[in-house]
C-alpha cells in the first residue's frame, strides 16, 4: 500500500480523513487507535451518521503514520471527545462537499436534495438519484475543512445512540487474526530480550556460544536472542550464560511511603480559594487522615509484542503503541534513522489501560531486525512485563480538613506525593532497549504530570487547598495508567470526605450535597442513592459506601455506591453490589458505554482490594498471575449502571472516569459495616483484620 | 532433536517437525497458523491459551506436544460446525462479552466444556468453571452471561449484524 500523503500535524484536509472508494465503501483515516475499549465502534458510528451512510459501509484505518493523521497518544477518555468532535465535523464537510457535487449534477439546489444511505436524490423527483461513489468516481475532495458545513442535530441522529455491535469482535470470537500477537510476516523469526534481573544492573559476563540454537545480538547491555522457530527463541533466552551487576536501590517495602515523602519535592499549589490556615486554625474540629497507595501494574492479559521488517533503509514496525507518530520519533533517534525512513503501525494488542511494555518491545524488535537482518516478532515473557512495564506510580495523599459547631467543612487542605504519571518516549532514551545499550538511567520526566488529577474536589469549600508535593524520579519505572493520579486522589478525597461526614454525624450523601451546586453533580448522586436503596436498613456487618467525582473537574460525573460485607474472623470484604450513576454528556453507544463503565468499575475494584507491586531492595518480586493476583470470577460483585444521557451536552470520555470512585467506595462502606477506616490500598483481609482487632483494643 | 509428531487438531490430522518438549501452543500457532489460543503467561495461570484436548479444556502453554497422543485437540477456530459458529460464540456476540477480546478464547473454550458436561449450569457453577481464567478488562459480568445465554437457548439466539470491516485485517 503507497503511503498517503498527509498535509501538517493539524490535518485540515479532507482527504487525510475520509475516501469515498469507487465500490461505495468509505475509509475513515483515523490518528487513534482501538485500545481494546470499542472506540473503533463508536468513531465509526459518528462518521457514519454525519455522511448519511450504513455503518457497514465504513471502514476505519487507523494508528499508521504512513497513513492517517497524527492525532497524539490515545489516552485519557479523550478519544470520542476530541477525535470524535474531530472526525464528525470532517464527515459533515464530506457530505456537505457532496451535495454540492449532486445539485451541479442533478441540476437543482442542495436544500433540494436528501441523502439515504450514501444514495442521494432530489426530494421532489426520487427518480433522480446519484450515489457518493458515483459523484466521487474514485477522486480525492481535494477541499479543506472549513467548518463551514452543517452539523445534524442530535435529535436527528439514527446511529449515534444505538447499541450498534461492536466491529472487532466478530473476528477475535472466530479466531481470526486480530492481535499484533496473530501477525506473520515471510521469513520472521522469533527474538527475546535477555533481561536483567533487575532495573540498573550491568552486564558482567556473556558466553556468546551457549545458545546455540540461536543467533545472538548484543549492544551494550542490551542481550538478546533470535531463531527461526519461537520455543528455540525461548529456550535460548533460557539457555544463554550471562551474569549481572546488581544494586541494591530500592526502599524497604515497610518504609516506602515515608521514604516518598522525604525526598526531594517541587511544590505547586494546583488549586486554592480562601485562608486555609486561619480556616483551619479556627475550625471546632481539626482532622487529619493520610492515604496511601501502592505502586500497581496495567497487568495487560497478554504481554507486550512487537513485529519489526527492515527493508533496504526503511523500517516497519507494527505494535500497539498508544501513540504512533511519538513512537516513530523515539525510535528513528535510537536507530540514528530519519522520520521518513520509519513507519509505525498499530495493530491491536490485549487492553492495555495506559503505558505499558508495548513502545519496549517494538524498540526490541526493531534493533533485532536489523541485527539480523530479517523480519523478527519479539513475544514479551510474563514476568517481562510485570518486572519492565512502566507502573502506576505509589503516592501519598495527606488531608487536613476543619469543622465549624455545626458541623460545616470550613477547610480543606490536600497534600500530595508523587511522581510524574507520564514518561511516555518523545525521545530514544525513554526506551528500555536504549537504557541497556548505554547504560544509562532513563531521563527525568520533562514535565510532572498526572498525579495532580482529580485532586482538587468540586466540593464548594469556603477555604481550600491543594498542593502536589512532585517527586523528580520514582523508585519504580513509572507511568500512565488508567485516569492517572484520578483514582489515588479520588480514593483520598472521598474516603476523607466521609471521615469528616461521620465527625460531623452527618448522612454522608446529604453531607456532600451540601458543597454541590451543579445540577449534573446532584443528579449523578441522587440516582446512585435511589438505586441502591441508599439508608435502608442492611443486615449486619454489611454496609454501604458511596463515592463522587467529576474526572479531572470538568468531564464526566460519576456517583458511585458499594455494598459490601465483611467477614470479621477473616477480614474478607466481599463486594455484593457496585450501583453506578454516570453522565457523560452525549451517548454514542449506550452498551459500549456499560462495557466501558462495567470493566472501569471491576478493575477498579480489583486494584483496590488486591493490587501491590512488591519488590525487595533490588527486584520486583510480583511476577506473574500468582504474586500479582487481581479479581476473578467467584470475586465480581453485580453491577448495576444508571447512564444519564443528556445529547444536548458534549461527548465526554467514558473510558475512565469510572475507575475513579470504586476504591473510597468499598473503603466507606466498610466504615459503615464494622467501623474501621482503611486508608491503605489495597485493603487486603488482613489489614482488616488488624484494623478490627485494633478497635477492640 | 526433533521428531515426526501427529497430533489431530479441529478434525485434521497434522503431522509436525518439534522437538518433543514443545508447548502445543507453539505448534498450534507456528506450525498451524491457528489464531485463537494466545500466549498469555506461559505458566498455566491465566487461560488465554487453553483448547479443548478431549471434553477437557486444558492451557495449551505448557503441555508437551508429545503428550497429546491420539486426543483430538479442538481450537476456538474449531469450535463451530463449517461456517456455523459454536453456541457459544454466538453467545458471547449477542452478549458483546469483551473488551480487548485477548482472553475471549480461553473463556469460550471453557465454556463450551463446562456446557458440554453440563448444559444447564447455575450461576455459581458458571463462576467456579471460569474462575482460573483471567479478564483484565472487567469483562467478567458479560461473560457469565453469555454462558448463560449459550446454556438457555443456544439455537435461538439471534446474531448481531456483522458490521463494520476493520482495516487490521492481517
Amino acid at each position: 500500500m503507497p503511503n498517503k500523503t498527509l498535509s501538517d500535524s493539524a490535518p485540515r484536509q479532507l482527504d487525510d480523513w475520509i475516501v469515498i472508494e469507487p465500490d461505495g465503501r468509505i475509509l475513515i483515516f483515523s490518528g487513534k487507535v482501538e485500545l481494546g475499549t470499542g472506540v473503533s465502534t463508536a468513531l465509526a458510528q459518528i462518521a457514519a451518521e454525519e455522511l448519511d451512510v450504513p455503518l457497514e459501509s465504513i471502514r476505519l484505518v487507523m494508528g499508521d503514520t504512513g497513513r492517517t493523521p497524527d492525532e497524539g497518544h490515545t489516552t485519557g477518555s479523550k478519544t470520542l471527545q476530541i477525535a470524535g468532535a474531530a472526525l464528525r465535523h470532517a464527515a459533515a464537510e464530506a457530505r456537505f462537499a457532496l451535495l454540492e457535487m449532486a445539485s451541479a449534477q442533478l441540476d437543482c439546489e442542495p436544500n433540494e436534495l436528501i441523502v439515504q444511505a450514501g444514495v442521494i436524490s432530489v426530494r421532489r423527483d426520487p427518480a433522480r438519484t446519484i450515489t457518493y461513489a458515483e459523484l466521487m468516481g474514485g477522486e480525492r475532495f481535494n477541499r479543506s475543512i472549513t467548518g463551514i458545513a452543517p452539523l445534524k442535530l442530535p435529535e436527528s441522529y439514527q446511529i449515534v445512540g444505538q447499541s450498534a455491535p461492536r466491529v472487532d469482535l466478530p473476528r477475535k470470537f472466530a479466531g481470526l487474526p486480530s492481535f499484533v500477537q496473530d501477525l506473520r510476516l515471510p521469513g520472521m523469526w522469533h527474538g527475546r530480550v535477555v533481561r536483567p534481573p533487575s532495573p540498573g544492573a550491568t552486564l558482567t559476563s556473556l558466553d556468546e556460544n551457549s545458545a546455540p540454537e540461536a543467533q545472538v545480538v548484543r549492544l551494550g547491555n542490551f542481550v538478546g536472542v533470535v531463531a527461526e522457530r519461537e520455543e528455540l527463541a525461548i529456550r535460548a533466552a533460557q539457555q544463554l550464560k550471562v551474569t549481572w551487576q546488581e544494586t541494591a536501590h530500592l526502599p524497604p517495602r515497610s518504609s516506602l511511603f515515608d521514604d516518598l515523602r522525604r525526598q526531594p519535592t517541587t511544590d505547586e499549589v494546583v488549586a486554592g480559594r480562601g485562608e486555609v490556615e486561619i480556616a483551619l486554625q479556627s475550625s471546632r474540629t481539626r482532622l487529619k487522615a493520610t492515604y496511601t497507595y501502592p505502586f500497581q501494574a496495567h497487568a495487560s492479559l497478554g504481554p507486550s509484542c512487537a513485529v519489526a521488517d527492515f527493508r533496504g533503509d526503511q523500517l516497519t514496525v507494527w505494535c500497539s503503541s498508544q501513540g504512533v507518530y511519538a513512537l516513530r520519533g523515539a525510535l528513528a533517534d535510537l536507530l540514528k534513522l530519519p522520520l521518513e525512513q520509519v513507519r509505525v503501525i498499530h495493530v491491536e494488542g490485549a487492553g492495555c489501560y495506559g503505558h505499558n511494555g508495548f513502545d519496549d518491545a517494538a524498540a526490541d524488535a526493531a534493533l533485532l531486525a536489523r541485527a539480523v537482518k530479517r523480519p523478527v516478532r519479539v513475544q514479551w515473557s510474563r514476568a517481562d512485563e510485570f518486572i519492565w512495564e512502566p507502573k502506576a506510580p505509589a503516592m501519598v495523599m495527606e488531608l487536613h480538613g476543619g469543622l465549624d459547631e455545626q458541623g460545616n467543612v470550613v477547610a480543606w487542605d490536600d497534600h500530595v506525593w508523587s511522581p510524574s504519571h507520564t514518561t511516555r518516549p518523545r525521545s530514544g532514551r525513554e526506551l528500555l532497549a536504549s537504557q541497556l545499550m548505554s547504560g544509562e538511567a532513563a531521563p527525568a520526566p520533562r514535565f510532572f504530570g498526572g498525579g495532580d488529577r482529580n485532586a482538587p474536589t468540586n466540593y464548594n469549600f469556603p477555604a481550600s487547598r491543594v498542593t502536589m508535593h512532585w517527586l523528580a524520579r520514582s523508585p519504580l519505572r513509572s507511568s500512565a495508567m488508567r485516569g492517572l493520579g484520578a483514582a489515588q486522589n479520588t480514593f483520598a478525597n472521598e474516603s476523607f470526605m466521609d471521615e469528616l461526614a461521620a465527625a460531623a454525624r452527618a448522612d454522608p450523601l446529604e453531607f456532600r450535597l451540601r458543597y454541590l451546586s451543579d445540577p449534573r453533580a446532584v443528579e449523578v448522586l441522587w440516582a446512585a442513592a435511589q438505586a441502591a436503596g441508599w439508608g435502608a436498613p442492611l443486615a449486619t456487618d454489611e454496609g454501604r459506601g458511596l463515592a463522587f467525582a467529576q474526572y479531572e473537574n470538568h468531564g464526566a460525573y460519576v456517583a458511585t455506591i458499594a455494598h459490601v460485607a465483611v467477614d470479621r474472623s477473616s477480614g474478607v470484604v466481599r463486594v455484593r453490589r457496585l450501583i453506578i450513576a454516570h453522565d457523560c454528556g452525549l451517548i454514542i453507544n449506550p452498551d459500549g458505554l456499560r462495557n466501558q463503565i462495567e470493566g472501569n468499575a471491576l478493575q477498579a475494584l480489583s486494584r483496590t482490594l488486591k493490587e501491590e507491586v512488591t519488590f525487595d531492595s533490588s527486584r520486583i518480586t510480583s511476577v506473574d498471575w500468582e504474586t500479582y493476583p487481581i479479581l476473578k470470577f467467584s470475586e465480581v460483585p453485580d453491577v448495576e449502571i444508571i447512564l444519564i444521557n443528556r445529547p444536548e451536552q458534549p461527548a465526554v470520555g467514558g473510558g475512565e472516569p469510572a475507575t475513579v470512585t470504586p476504591g473510597a467506595a468499598v473503603a466507606n462502606a466498610i466504615f459503615a459495616a464494622v467501623g474501621v477506616r482503611l486508608r491503605d490500598v489495597p485493603i487486603t483481609p488482613e489489614k482488616v483484620r488488624r484494623a478490627l482487632e485494633a478497635l477492640k483494643r | 532433536m526433533t521428531n515426526r509428531i501427529t497430533i489431530t487438531v479441529n478434525g485434521q490430522p497434522h503431522t509436525v517437525q518439534a522437538a518433543p518438549d514443545t508447548p502445543l501452543l507453539y505448534v498450534l500457532r507456528n506450525e498451524l497458523g491457528l489464531n485463537g489460543p494466545q500466549f498469555g503467561c506461559g505458566l498455566e495461570q491465566c487461560g488465554a491459551c487453553k483448547v479443548l484436548l478431549g471434553a477437557e479444556a486444558r492451557p495449551a502453554c505448557r503441555l508437551p506436544v508429545s503428550e497429546v497422543g491420539q486426543t483430538p485437540i479442538i481450537t476456538l477456530e474449531g469450535l463451530g460446525e463449517g461456517d456455523e459458529l459454536h453456541p457459544v460464540q454466538q453467545a458471547f456476540l449477542q452478549a458483546q462479552a469483551a473488551q480487548c477480546g485477548f482472553c475471549s478464547n480461553g473463556m469460550m473454550i471453557e465454556a463450551a466444556a463446562l456446557l458440554q458436561q453440563n448444559p444447564h449450569p447455575t450461576d455459581d457453577e458458571i463462576r467456579a468453571a471460569l474462575d482460573h481464567n483471567l479478564c483484565r478488562c472487567g469483562a467478567h459480568l458479560r461473560i457469565l452471561r453469555a454462558v448463560k445465554l449459550a446454556s438457555e437457548d443456544p439455537k435461538g439466539l439471534p446474531l448481531p449484524p456483522r458490521v463494520v470491516e476493520h482495516e487490521g485485517d492481517l
